[in-house]
């Protein structure tokens, strides 16, 4: 509870090995009056085998950060690194090989190919880099994720759930540094929505993966190791090991009338 | 609802004008032709009015084409000139064969137009109109004097002063005149295309009638207030009786009829043309109208959800398909307009100048227009406007909408019922032996296959496509797969596409192999057929003096010339080639094998005649065959019946006596040399005898057979160039198809970058899947191109086309060309989607 710190908000991780820096990170939109400021300077370490969560009303900017994170879209000001790379530096054919070999995507809807059997989804951003899959490692993402007899199936052919863990799949199949999920459980009904943030939650007791989540369920949040609040771009609270009420009553808080980030 | 389906076109501006293209495309050569059509019909009338006088006498019956020795007295003038309403009387003299050189020695008329000659009378032609008037020097005065067209003038540069050359069928070829005036119609009119040089009479009768002082013709010119008919009654009143008057008005439309009938050639092809480009261009309508109507399905949910009717549903899409097509319709005209320019241009080049008259617009042409291209692109929307019917209001609020899509197999059996019909359509028209009108059996039978694969084409091209996929996947790895699965995706689609390909690449195979079978048959009817060592022939097929022949006899080396002629004449109505021979050399070097009969029998009145023409009319030996010559029936005696021989170029074949008897004139039109063995030098001295006459020329077999495949090659090379309209129009269609697509799988592209595609992977995927649709159509095309090929060969074979012949490198090339196709077609679309933003891609609805 008291983790609920206000002079915590943009101090650094917990001391781990960041997995992904972002210093000082600002993006506006538009020009003049119509000047809208997504993030608003943001400093964050994200650490290396942790599971955190972002959280924060809509506008809040969140989704902007993980894009930015991402290599999905880039700051107008700051520095964002993945690694030893800065990505303000790197050029957009640089920028996808990061996205394929460093990045896996999770995200709310729309995650797989749908010409292609779910094992092919799984395999693509290897395949595509030219890269054979390490087969232990894909055995073990396959058990992790339990899709064996579903592996030549069409994503048509399965469930949300389902297509969502072989989204999942995807991500761990290149071990990249880090994963991102964007509202992965956002379509899903409460029971495939568990059973997705477990394998994440697994993903990263077990293999040490680490994965940033966006999402604004607390029950998601909940399964994290670490939630980070925004709101009107900026860093404003940050809960350790959370539970459901915990993060419930950061977001109450945030969203009450009158309530401001201090 | 209306509203809501315009704001939705200008939506898609872009994207909508490249499917229309096809209909501008198939508009225009609708609009085109129809307007090139009228202002032919008028302006022939209106060129032929300055040519002719107020009433024309002349012998009874049509004359021959290649000039006539019937003719009319001198003294009838008189006589006419006295009739009561006739202001005037010339008489004329008409030659069809003087060929004018221009200044550097080279003969006017390249292209088959007639060099016409005759006296200059100043005479007036009908209506009031002038005919030639001297309009620069002074009309011709003596021998060696002339007066030549102002527009053969120009395109000749020769002027007053000059001494010129004339190559001429009479027994001195060369003439050298002075040209002393240059004529011309004041009150226009043309003689298009065709060069007019004018003697003095006395002249004229000396060259063309052996100095006899006759005619080949009068005109009669009326006094005002006298009208053509009633002149004509007058005239008829004191002709004898195998002389007959016709009206001016009545000679200018039978000219002008006649010449349309030999230029409708070019119109029908046209309107075929048009026909393709319009089928071509309904598939792409009803492609991009399937892929607007899915990527709109949402839209069209919400209207539902709203309150509108299935019924204003179906109809907002058909309202679109409407404005479109009159949009289309719009352009097309204006396309048209400058395709009938086009083809002005073009029948300039041919010698038939046009370019004096304005083009004409009848409002048939608009309305043709606008009903073929609103109809077409109504019909083809009415499809996938259908469809919308069934989208139910609830998908509005649902992800993904998936349109309901009509049963594969229910389209492949429509396609295999179609082939079946379409091939029995295709046979009876091909192989059936009492069939009217086969041609549209053999129509409607291409027509039936084509859409038939078109049908079955989601089916089985499905093989094709998962080869593809395979290749591709082994040779490219990912991105090839990627492309080969889309490619299978929607395979309504992708054959949809390509089967515009398809159509454009069946047809243009077809005429290859029609166009090579039709070679090779000339080369080795020649090869077969010809002993000779040299041909003589003129420009055009023109006849020539017989004095060449003779002349060419006493060149030493020479061991035989044979003379052959042709003549039209008409059999039954119908207008026939008449040819000519000695019985010696016609189964000798001009190789005619006689079934029956003997060719001894022919003489002065008698014919053989081929297997085919014997086998139409049921005549053999014994029989007798009323041919039409010169205008006068004459009872011919049938003595013989030979194999179809191409090289003889006629199925009636009779002596020279014949035709000079019935008043054709004595010329020659080839004639075959054998040289004695090792005799090098004949060679130079036979073209010594024609070394002045430029017109004339002589070639070995070689020489003579490429000559014979010209006409082929040009035939074939225009069509092909057509074809290249509508592999174009499949080209924009393939275009159309992948931006579609890509549009519609934005967040698909958007993920695939995401997860670490890079562009050049995503512009090679979109490539490929392009190459795939090409080659599937070029494939299909091809296929289809060889069955109608060698289908239509075999019709062909009564005909003398006997060897079929299949342009393999040809049909590669179809292929390669096909290829590179997908490739350029793929450029725009792959552009577009490597460009795109990979967020908002993403995010995309």
């Amino acid at each position: 509870m008291t983790a609920l710190a206000e002079g915590s908000a943009t101090r650094l991780g917990d001391g781990g090995v960041p997995a992904a820096r972002v210093r000082n990170l600002r993006k506006t939109y538009g020009t003049g009056q119509a000047q809208v400021q997504a993030l608003a300077g943001v400093d964050l370490d994200l650490v290396a085998g942790q599971f955190t969560a972002v959280m924060g009303p809509s506008g809040s900017g969140k989704s902007t950060l993980m894009h930015c994170c991402a290599a999905l879209d880039t700051g107008t000001s700051g520095e964002v690194w993945i690694g030893d790379k800065e990505l303000s530096k790197l050029s957009d054919a640089q920028l996808t090989a990061l996205r394929r070999d460093e990045i896996g995507f999770v995200f709310q809807s729309f995650n797989l190919v749908p010409t292609l059997t779910a094992e092919e989804n799984i395999l693509l951003p290897l395949s595509i880099a030219g890269r054979k899959p390490d087969r232990r490692w894909y055995d073990v993402v396959i058990n992790t994720v339990g899709l064996r007899k579903r592996l030549d199936h069409k994503p048509s052919e399965l469930s949300g759930g389902q297509q969502q863990r072989v989204a999942v799949a995807r991500a761990l199949a290149s071990r990249p540094r880090i994963v991102f999920a964007d509202e992965p459980t956002g379509n899903l009904d409460s029971h495939s929505g568990a059973e997705v943030l477990e394998l994440l939650r697994r993903s990263v007791d077990d293999y040490g993966q680490t994965i940033v989540m966006v999402t604004h369920d607390a029950v998601a949040a909940a399964y994290t190791d670490r939630v980070l609040f925004l709101a009107d771009g900026r860093l404003v609270s940050e809960l350790h090991d959370p539970d459901r009420e915990q993060v419930l009553s950061v977001m109450t808080r945030m969203t009450a009338p009158g309530a401001g980030p201090r | 609802m209306l509203r809501a389906a315009i704001k939705s076109l200008l939506g898609r501006k872009v994207r909508l004008l490249m499917s229309t293209f096809a209909i501008v495309l198939g508009v225009a050569f609708v609009a085109g032709t129809l307007i090139f059509t009228d202002t032919l019909n008028r302006s022939f009338t209106a060129l032929f009015a300055s040519t002719v006088g107020d009433v024309v006498v002349g012998p009874a019956g049509e004359g021959g084409a290649g000039g006539s020795t019937r003719t009319v007295p001198a003294s009838l003038v008189r006589k006419l000139e006295r009739v009561e309403g006739a202001a005037r009387a010339d008489g004329n003299v008409n030659d069809a064969s003087v060929m004018v050189l221009d200044k550097n020695g080279k003969a006017l008329g390249g292209l088959g137009a007639p060099g016409l000659a005759g006296n200059f009378t100043g005479a007036p032609a009908g209506q009031g109109l002038a005919g030639l008037t001297v309009v620069q020097g002074r009309a011709p005065e003596g021998p060696g004097e002339v007066v030549l067209d102002a527009a053969s003038a120009r395109r000749a540069q020769l002027f007053v002063g000059q001494e010129i050359q004339l190559v001429t069928s009479l027994e001195k070829g060369l003439l050298t005149p002075t040209l002393v005036g240059i004529v011309d119609f004041p009150d226009g009119g043309s003689l298009n295309g065709a060069s007019w040089v004018g003697f003095e009479t006395r002249v004229a009768q000396r060259l063309f009638l052996d100095g006899r002082r006759k005619f080949h013709d009068v005109w009669v010119t009326a006094e005002p207030g006298v009208s053509q008919a009633q002149l004509r009654d007058r005239v008829a009143e004191v002709l004898p009786g195998r002389l007959q008057a016709r009206t001016g008005d009545e000679v200018a439309d039978a000219s002008a009829s006649e010449l349309l009938k030999a230029v409708s050639f070019l119109t029908t092809f046209l309107l075929i043309f048009a026909g393709i480009a319009l089928v071509v261009g309904a598939f792409l309508i009803v492609n991009t109208f399937s892929i607007l109507v899915a990527q709109r399905s949402r839209e069209l949910a919400l209207f539902r959800a709203l309150g509108a009717s299935k019924r204003q549903v179906t109809g907002s899409v058909l309202a679109e398909a409407a404005v479109l097509g009159a949009l289309g319709a719009t352009l097309g005209i204006g396309l048209g307009v400058l395709m009938a320019m086009a083809i002005r241009t073009l029948f300039a080049g041919v010698g038939l100048d046009l370019s004096g008259q304005p083009l004409v617009f009848r409002p048939r042409t608009f309305v043709a227009a606008y009903v073929v291209g609103v109809v077409v692109t109504m019909a083809a929307a009415w499809l996938p406007a259908r469809r919308t019917a069934r989208i139910a209001p609830v998908q509005a609020l649902r992800d993904d909408v998936a349109m309901p899509e009509g049963s594969l197999r229910k389209r492949f059996g429509l396609g295999m019922a179609l082939l079946v019909v379409g091939g029995t359509s295709l046979a009876i028209g091909l192989f059936a032996v009492d069939v009217e009108q086969d041609g549209w059996y053999v129509g409607a039978g291409v027509l039936g296959i084509l859409f038939g694969v078109v049908s079955a084409s989601p089916v089985i091209s499905h093989p094709f496509l998962a080869g593809a996929r395979a290749l591709l996947a082994a040779v490219f790895g990912t991105v090839g797969n990627l492309a080969g699965q889309n490619s299978l995706r929607n395979p309504r689609r992708t054959t949809a596409t390509a089967s515009a390909l398809m159509i454009g690449l069946a047809l243009a195979g077809t005429m290859s192999i029609l166009g090579d079978s039709a070679k090779a048959s000339v080369d080795r009817s020649i090869e077969e057929n010809f002993r000779g060592d040299y041909i003589v022939s003129n420009m055009a097929g023109q006849p020539f003096s017989p004095a060449i022949a003779r002349r060419m006899k006493r060149v030493e080396g020479v061991e035989r010339v044979v003379a052959q002629r042709f003549v039209r004449a008409e059999v039954d109505g119908e207008t026939r080639g008449l040819a000519a021979a000695d019985a010696d050399a016609l189964a000798g070097p001009l190789g005619m094998r006689v079934e029956q009969g003997r060719l001894a029998d022919l003489g002065r009145g008698a014919v053989v005649v081929d297997r085919g023409f014997a086998d139409d009319r049921g005549v053999g030996v014994g029989d007798e065959v009323v041919v039409t010559m010169n205008g006068t029936d004459r009872p011919l005696r049938v003595v013989g019946v030979f194999t179809d021989n191409p090289v003889l170029g006629a199925s009636l074949v009779t002596t020279k006596q014949t035709l000079l008897g019935a008043g054709y004139p004595d010329r020659d039109n080839f004639l075959v040399i054998d040289v004695r063995e090792g005799s090098a030098v004949a060679r130079t001295r036979i073209e010594e005898v024609v070394e002045d006459l430029v017109t004339v020329t002589v070639k070995d077999q070689a020489a003579f057979a490429e000559e014979q495949r010209r006409p082929i090659d040009q035939l074939v090379l225009m069509i092909f160039a057509l074809l290249g309209l509508a592999l174009l129009i499949a080209v924009l269609g393939i275009v159309n198809t992948l931006a579609l697509s890509v549009i519609e799988r934005t967040r698909e592209v958007g993920l695939l970058r995401a997860i670490g595609l890079g562009r050049p992977q995503l512009r090679r995927m979109i490539t490929l899947e392009s190459v795939v649709i090409a080659a599937l159509g070029s494939l299909l095309g091809v296929v289809l191109g060889v069955g109608f090929g060698a289908a239509l060969m075999r019709t062909l074979r009564d005909e003398g086309l006997e060897v079929l012949s299949i342009p393999w490198d040809q049909l590669l090339v179809f292929l390669v060309v096909a290829v590179v196709v997908g490739v350029l077609a793929a450029v725009l679309p792959a552009r577009r989607a490597a460009g795109l933003d990979v967020l908002k891609a993403i995010a995309t609805d």
